[in-house]
C-alpha cells in the first residue's frame, strides 16, 4: 500500500539552530498516530513544513504519492490536507454553523458565489449540519463562535477542518488547557470521528493518556530529530525514549 | 547643462533630501518603536514652522532658537495628543485602523486649530541672519542656507546612530521590534515611554518644519502634502528602517531635483512614479532587508 | 439570517423606498431634491467603501481615486464628445474603474494593513495631481461645467428616480454579495487571514476582488453625481472625499451594512445645517470623527442595536425577577 505522507530527509534551521534535523517517515493511509516530544522538539514546525507555512531548508514531503514541498498552503489545502490549530483559530464574529459552512462552501468551489444567501446553498448547510452534529455543537449553530467555551471553540476549529473533507488531517495538542474530564471526551471524540471520517490522523499531544490510549503509531521528536517510532508498547519500553522524554513524564 | 550648475542642483536636492529624510525619520521612529502609525505627523510639521514664525516675528527671538523653541513647541503638543487621546485606543481591536482614522481627525482639527490661531494668508519667514546668501567658489553658487540644513540634517543623522548604537534605551529599541507587551515584559514604564517617543517624533517633525519654513511658504493645508512626501519616504525606505528612510530621502531629492530643472510643472509626480515603480519591482521597499514572504 | 432578521430587512428596504421614492411627490421643492439626490449617491459609495473597510478590513484612503473617475468618465466625454456621450460617459467612467482597481490590486494589495492605507491615499493623490495639473484636458481646479443630461434624463425629477432605482439595484446587489459565500469568504479575510488559506482559499485574490466591486460602485456614483451637480471638480478626486466616506461609515457603524448609508445621510444633514454656517467644516467633522472613534466605535446604528440588546436583556431580568 502506498503511504498517504512521506517525509523524506527533512531539515529546516532558523538562524543556527536546527528546528527539523533529517527528519524521515512515512504515515499509512487510515493511520492514527501522534508525536511527542519536549517543548521546543520542532513538532509544531513539522506541521507548518507539510502544511506549506514553512518551506523545508533541503529534504522532500510526498502527499498521497506527489511532491509537495514547497507548495503554498492553499494548493496543499486543496489537495485534502486539514489542519486544526493549537491556539484556536476559527472566525470569532461568525456563527458556529458560517464557520463550518464557509469550509464546505470552499471544498464544493462555491466561494465566488456572490448572489445567492449563504443560506441558499444547501448542500454546504446540510454537511455543515452533519459535522456540527458529530461534535456535538448542533444546538449551538446559530451563536457567534466567541461565545462558545474555550473547549468548544477547541471542537469548532476540527470542524472548519473537517469541512473540507479531508485525507488527512493534523490536530496540534486537541486536548490542550482541558480538564481530564473534557480531555477524556475530546480523546473519544478524536477517535470516533477518525473512524467516521475516514481519516488518517496525525495528532501532536503532551498527554499520554491520551497518545498511549487512541494512537497505533508514535514518533518521538526530540530537538528537531526524529528519535523513535513504532507501537505504544514499542516506545514505552524503548530505553532512549525514557531517558530522553518518558521518564520524566511517567515515572 | 553644465557641471557647475548640475551641482548646483545636487546640493538643492541634498537640502530637500535632508529635510525628507527629518520628517520621515519622526514618522518612521513612532511606527517602528512604537507601533503606532502617525497620520498627523505632517500636522506637527506644520505646527513647527507656526511656532517658528511667531517666535521670530512676534517674540523675535534669534532663528535657530526659534526653531529649537517650535520643535519643543510641536514635542510638547506631541506628547498631549499621544497622552489624551492616542493612548485611549492602544490594545483594542482593529486598532491599526482606528489609529489611521484618530490620527487622520487630529489633522483635521490642528489644521483649523491653525486657521484659527494664524489666519488663512501665507506666512513667510526670512532666511536667519548671515545665512542669506550664498557660498561662491568660481562658477559655483550655493545658497549657504541649503548647505546649513544639509549640515543640521547630518548632525541629526549622527546623534540618531549614536542614541541608537551606544544608549541603553537606544539599543532596546533596536534590539526588541518593539511591541508594546516585550517592552512591559522588560520592566520598562511603557506609557511613558511611549509617551516620550511620541514626543520625539513630533518635535523631529516640528523642527523639520521650522528649518523648512524659510524656503517654502508656511500655509495652513500643508501637512497633508509632508505626510504624502514623508510617506512614500517610508514606504520606499521600508517601513520602520531608519537607514532606509535616508537612502530612500536622497533618492527622493535628487529624482525631485532633477525633475524641477527638466519639467518644473510635473515635479512633483516624480516621486509617485519612483514609488510606482519600487511598488512594482520591490514591494517590501527599496532598502528593506530581504524577506521570505509568501502570499 | 433569522426570521426577525428578514422582517427588519424588509422593512428597511420599505422605508429606503417610500421615504425616497415619495419624496418628491410630497416636496415639490428643488432643494430638498438635490439634497435627497446626494444622500443616495453618497450612501450607495459609502455601502461601496464599507465592502472595503468593515466587511473585509481593508482601511482604504484612496476611494475618491475612483469616484473621480466615474465623475470625470461622463464629465469628459460630454465636455469633448457632447452631451448625447453622457451614458456611454458613465459606462466609460465604471469601467476604467474596474481595470485600474483591477490592476492596482496587484501593485498595492500585496502590502497589508497600514501600508495599504497608505498607497491607497498615495495613488488617490496622484489622480488628484495629474487632473489638476493637465488643465487643457480636465481644466484643472475649474472643472468641467455644464454636464447637463440629454433628453428627459436632464429632468432634475426623472435624473432623480434613475440615480434611486440605480442605488437601490447596487445596493441590493452589494447586500446580496455581503450574506453570500464570497461575503462569507471576505468577512473571514478581516477576521483570521491565515485560516483563510487553511481553507484553501486565497486571502490576496478575494481582497483583489472586492477591491474592484468596491471601486466600480464608487464610480458609478461618481458618474451619477456628476449629473446631479451639473458639474465635477478635481475636489471629487481629493483625500478629503475619501475621508468623508470613511466618516460616514464610521458615523453610521462600519460593523452593519446599511450603517454607512444612515451614516451618509447624517453627514449631508449635518453638512447642511452646520456647514453652511461655518468655515471650520473640517473642525467639526474631525472631532465627529474622533468622538466616534473613542466613545463609539460601533457607530449610530451599532451602538443603538447595543442599547436596544441591552435593554431586553434588562426587562428580561426584570421579567425573570419579578
Amino acid at each position: 500500500m502506498e503511504p498517504m505522507l512521506v517525509l523524506e530527509n527533512v531539515n529546516k534551521a532558523f538562524g543556527g539552530l536546527k528546528v527539523t534535523d533529517n527528519v524521515s517517515f512515512s504515515v499509512m493511509p487510515g493511520e492514527i498516530s501522534a508525536i511527542i516530544g519536549p517543548n521546543g522538539a520542532g513538532k509544531t514546525t513539522l506541521f507548518n513544513e507539510i502544511t506549506g507555512h514553512l518551506t523545508p531548508d533541503s529534504g522532500r514531503i510526498l502527499f498521497k504519492g506527489q511532491e509537495i514541498t514547497g507548495l503554498h498552503t492553499q494548493e496543499i489545502v486543496a489537495r485534502g490536507m486539514g489542519r486544526a490549530f493549537q491556539i484556536t483559530s476559527i472566525f470569532p464574529e461568525e456563527t458556529v454553523l458560517d464557520n463550518v459552512r464557509v469550509a464546505c462552501l470552499s471544498r464544493l468551489g462555491q466561494t465566488r458565489r456572490s448572489l445567492r444567501s449563504v443560506g441558499n446553498f444547501s448542500q454546504a448547510t446540510e454537511q455543515a449540519f452533519a459535522i456540527l452534529e458529530s461534535l456535538g455543537l448542533k444546538d449551538q449553530a446559530q451563536r457567534p463562535a466567541f461565545e462558545l467555551a474555550h473547549g468548544d471553540q477547541k471542537l469548532l476549529d476540527i470542524g472548519v477542518a473537517l469541512g473540507l473533507e479531508p485525507k488527512m488531517l493534523l490536530l496540534d495538542e486537541p486536548t490542550a488547557g482541558m480538564s481530564p474530564d473534557e480531555r477524556h471526551l475530546t480523546r473519544e471524540l478524536v477517535k470516533r470521528l477518525w473512524k467516521e471520517f475516514n481519516l488518517t490522523l496525525v495528532f501532536i499531544e503532551h498527554d499520554m493518556d491520551t497518545v498511549f490510549g487512541i494512537a497505533q503509531v508514535v514518533r518521538v521528536l526530540q530537538q528537531g530529530r526524529l528519535l523513535a517510532e513504532g507501537t505504544p508498547d514499542q516506545i514505552r519500553s524503548n530505553p532512549e525514549v525514557i531517558t530522553a522524554y518518558l521518564g520524566e513524564e511517567l515515572a | 547643462m553644465d557641471l557647475s550648475s548640475l551641482l548646483v542642483q545636487f546640493v538643492s536636492g541634498l537640502s530637500t533630501a535632508t529635510l525628507l529624510f527629518l520628517v520621515a525619520s519622526g514618522l518612521t521612529l513612532i511606527f517602528g518603536v512604537g507601533g503606532v502609525f502617525n497620520f498627523a505627523h505632517g500636522s506637527f510639521y506644520m505646527l513647527g514652522a507656526y511656532l517658528a514664525y511667531t517666535f521670530v516675528a512676534t517674540v523675535k527671538l534669534n532663528f535657530w532658537v526659534a526653531a529649537l523653541a517650535a520643535a519643543l513647541g510641536a514635542g510638547i503638543l506631541g506628547m498631549l495628543a499621544e497622552a489624551l487621546i492616542l493612548r485611549r485606543i492602544y490594545g483594542r481591536a482593529e486598532e491599526g485602523g482606528f489609529q489611521i482614522l484618530l490620527t487622520y481627525s487630529l489633522i483635521l482639527i490642528i489644521d483649523d486649530l491653525v486657521k484659527l490661531t494664524w489666519g488663512t494668508e501665507y506666512k513667510s519667514l526670512s532666511r536667519p541672519p548671515g545665512l542669506g546668501g550664498a557660498l561662491v567658489m568660481g562658477d559655483l553658487v550655493l545658497p549657504s542656507y541649503n548647505l546649513a540644513i544639509i549640515g543640521v540634517g547630518l548632525l541629526v543623522v549622527v546623534l540618531a546612530w549614536l542614541v541608537l548604537t551606544r544608549t541603553r534605551p537606544g539599543r532596546i529599541a533596536r534590539a526588541t521590534a518593539l511591541d508594546r507587551e516585550t517592552l512591559g515584559l522588560l520592566g520598562i514604564n511603557v506609557p511613558l515611554t511611549m509617551t516620550v517617543i511620541f514626543g520625539i517624533a513630533t518635535a523631529l517633525g516640528g523642527l523639520t518644519g521650522a528649518l523648512a519654513a524659510p524656503l517654502r511658504s508656511v500655509t495652513p493645508g500643508a501637512g497633508i502634502e509632508v505626510i504624502i512626501d514623508a510617506l512614500i519616504v517610508v514606504v520606499l525606505g521600508g517601513m520602520g528602517n531608519f537607514w532606509g528612510a535616508w537612502l530612500a530621502a536622497l533618492l527622493l531629492g535628487e529624482v525631485n531635483a532633477v525633475a524641477v530643472a527638466v519639467a518644473p510643472e510635473w515635479a512633483s509626480l516624480f516621486s509617485y512614479l519612483v514609488m510606482v515603480v519600487t511598488l512594482i519591482f520591490k514591494p517590501e521597499g527599496l532598502f528593506a532587508p530581504r524577506q521570505v514572504r509568501k502570499v | 439570517m433569522t426570521g426577525a432578521d428578514t422582517k427588519k430587512e424588509v422593512i428597511f428596504w420599505g422605508l429606503l423606498a417610500g421615504i425616497f421614492g415619495l419624496l418628491p411627490v410630497v416636496s415639490h421643492n428643488d432643494y430638498h431634491l438635490i439634497m435627497a439626490n446626494h444622500i443616495i449617491v453618497w450612501g450607495l459609495f459609502a455601502v461601496a467603501f464599507n465592502m472595503l473597510f468593515g466587511i473585509t478590513g481593508m482601511l482604504s484612503f484612496g476611494q475618491a481615486l475612483f469616484y473621480g473617475i466615474g465623475g470625470y468618465g461622463v464629465g469628459l466625454m460630454v465636455k469633448y464628445l457632447g452631451k448625447a456621450w453622457f451614458l456611454p460617459g458613465m459606462a466609460a467612467g465604471v469601467l476604467a474603474a474596474a481595470v485600474l482597481a483591477y490592476l492596482l490590486g496587484f501593485l498595492i494589495i500585496r502590502v497589508s494593513g497600514v501600508f495599504f492605507t497608505i498607497l491607497t491615499l498615495a495613488f488617490g493623490q496622484l489622480a488628484w495631481q495629474v487632473t489638476f495639473r493637465w488643465y487643457h484636458v480636465t481644466g484643472g481646479d475649474d472643472g468641467i461645467q455644464g454636464i447637463i443630461p440629454p433628453g428627459i434624463l436632464g429632468n432634475k425629477v426623472f435624473y432623480y428616480y434613475v440615480c434611486l432605482a440605480c442605488v437601490l439595484a447596487s445596493v441590493w446587489y452589494l447586500r446580496s454579495l455581503s450574506n453570500s459565500p464570497l461575503g462569507l469568504i471576505l468577512r473571514c479575510v478581516r477576521q483570521n487571514p491565515a485560516r483563510v488559506r487553511f481553507l484553501g482559499r486565497h486571502v490576496r485574490r478575494n481582497q483583489r476582488r472586492v477591491y474592484v466591486i468596491s471601486s466600480v460602485f464608487a464610480a458609478l456614483a461618481g458618474g451619477l453625481m456628476s449629473g446631479v451637480d451639473n458639474s465635477v471638480h478635481t475636489n471629487m478626486f481629493y483625500w478629503t472625499t475619501s475621508g468623508e466616506v470613511i466618516l460616514m461609515s464610521v458615523l453610521g457603524g462600519i460593523h452593519q451594512f446599511f450603517g454607512p448609508f444612515i451614516g451618509a445621510a447624517l453627514i449631508k444633514i449635518i453638512e447642511d445645517v452646520v456647514g453652511s454656517r461655518t468655515e471650520f467644516w473640517p473642525l467639526i467633522i474631525g472631532l465627529l470623527m474622533m468622538t466616534m472613534v473613542l466613545a463609539f466605535p460601533r457607530g449610530v446604528v451599532g451602538e443603538f442595536q447595543m442599547l436596544k440588546a441591552r435593554w431586553q436583556w434588562r426587562a428580561l431580568e426584570r421579567a425573570r425577577r419579578g
